[in-house]
C-alpha cells in the first residue's frame, strides 16, 4: 500500500491513486477494475496469460510486500521474458504491477 | 525545472569496455533497466568488456581485488591466490539475494527483452576472435561506424 496523492474514477467508483498513478489501496482492486486499468495501458483484452502474470504478481506482493522483479517473473510466473514483453509492451514489470493494482516494483532488476 | 519538463529518454546505446565483474554489471543492469522502462536499447561490447559475451569466459567473470581502493584491501592481500575468487563468490551471493542473475542468464534476459547485443569489430580482430566464439545472444560483430548508425537518436553510455 502506498500514499494516496490523487483520486480517479473507474467504473463509477472513486479510487485513491499514488504518486506513480497506481492504485493506493490493494482492496480497491477487482478483475473489472484490472480490465479498465489494462485499457489505459493500451491492452484491450486481458487473456489467460495476462491473468497468469497478474495473479502471480498479486501473490508475491501479498507474501513479500513488493512486486516481483522481471527476473522472478521470468523464472517463476510460467511466462518467459519474450512473452512478458509481448503481453505487456514497454515495461512488463511496471505495467503488470499497475494493472494488478500494486505499487510500482521497487527493485532494479 | 523538474523532470516532467524534459522529453523522456527513448533510446540508449550502452558500451561495456571492462571485463571485471564490477566493470560488466553496471552496463547490464542499465540495459535491462532501460527495457523495463520501455526504452529502446543496444548493448555494445568492446575490448575486455567482450569477456562477458565470449562463451567460454562469460561464466568466469571476476571482481578485481587489486588496484581498487574502494575494496579497502591492501594490494599484497588482494594479490594472494584465490582472493579474487573469494571476493567474487561473496559478491555473487549478495547479488543473488537482490535478484541480479549470473552474466549468462542476465544476457539471455536482456536479449529476450528486445535489446540488441553487439561485439566490436576492432576488438574481435585484435583478439583473433570469430562470431562462433560468442554466446548465441550476440546479434552481430559491427564496426564503430555501424555502432553510431545504430545509435541514431540514442543517448550513448560508456562504462
Amino acid at each position: 500500500m502506498s500514499a494516496a496523492v490523487a483520486e480517479k474514477v473507474i467504473l463509477g467508483k472513486t479510487l485513491s491513486i499514488d504518486a506513480d498513478g497506481n492504485l493506493a489501496n490493494l482492496s480497491d482492486w477487482n478483475e473489472e477494475i484490472a480490465a479498465e486499468l489494462a485499457k489505459e495501458e493500451g491492452i484491450e483484452v486481458l487473456n489467460e496469460k495476462h491473468w497468469q502474470v497478474i495473479n502471480y504478481m498479486r501473490k508475491v506482493y501479498t507474501d513479500t510486500g513488493d512486486a516481483p522483479s522481471i527476473r522472478k517473473l521470468t523464472k517463476e510466473s510460467g511466462v518467459d521474458t519474450k512473452e512478458l514483453y509481448a503481453l505487456f509492451p514497454k515495461g512488463p514489470a511496471k505495467k503488470a504491477a499497475r494493472i494488478a493494482g500494486l505499487p510500482k516494483p521497487k527493485g532494479c532488476i | 525545472m523538474t523532470e516532467e519538463n524534459y522529453e523522456p529518454i527513448k533510446k540508449v546505446s550502452i558500451i561495456v569496455s571492462k571485463g571485471s565483474l564490477e566493470g560488466v554489471y553496471p552496463g547490464l543492469i542499465m540495459a535491462n533497466g532501460a527495457r523495463m522502462e520501455g526504452i529502446e536499447a543496444n548493448l555494445f561490447f568492446t575490448f575486455f568488456g567482450m569477456e562477458a559475451i565470449i562463451d567460454k569466459k562469460m561464466d568466469h567473470i571476476k571482481v578485481a581485488t587489486v588496484g581498487n581502493p574502494a575494496m579497502h584491501m591492501p594490494t599484497l592481500i588482494g594479490s594472494l591466490p584465490g582472493m579474487s575468487a573469494l571476493a567474487t563468490h561473496m559478491m555473487e551471493k549478495e547479488m543473488e539475494k537482490i535478484d541480479i542473475p549470473p552474466v549468462r542468464e542476465f544476457l539471455e534476459m536482456i536479449h529476450d527483452a528486445g535489446c540488441n547485443i553487439f561485439a566490436c569489430k576492432a576488438s574481435v580482430d585484435m583478439f583473433h576472435l570469430k562470431k562462433d566464439d560468442f554466446c548465441a545472444q550476440v546479434d552481430d560483430v559491427i564496426t564503430v561506424g555501424e555502432f553510431y548508425e545504430k545509435s541514431a537518436g540514442a543517448s550513448i553510455i560508456f562504462t
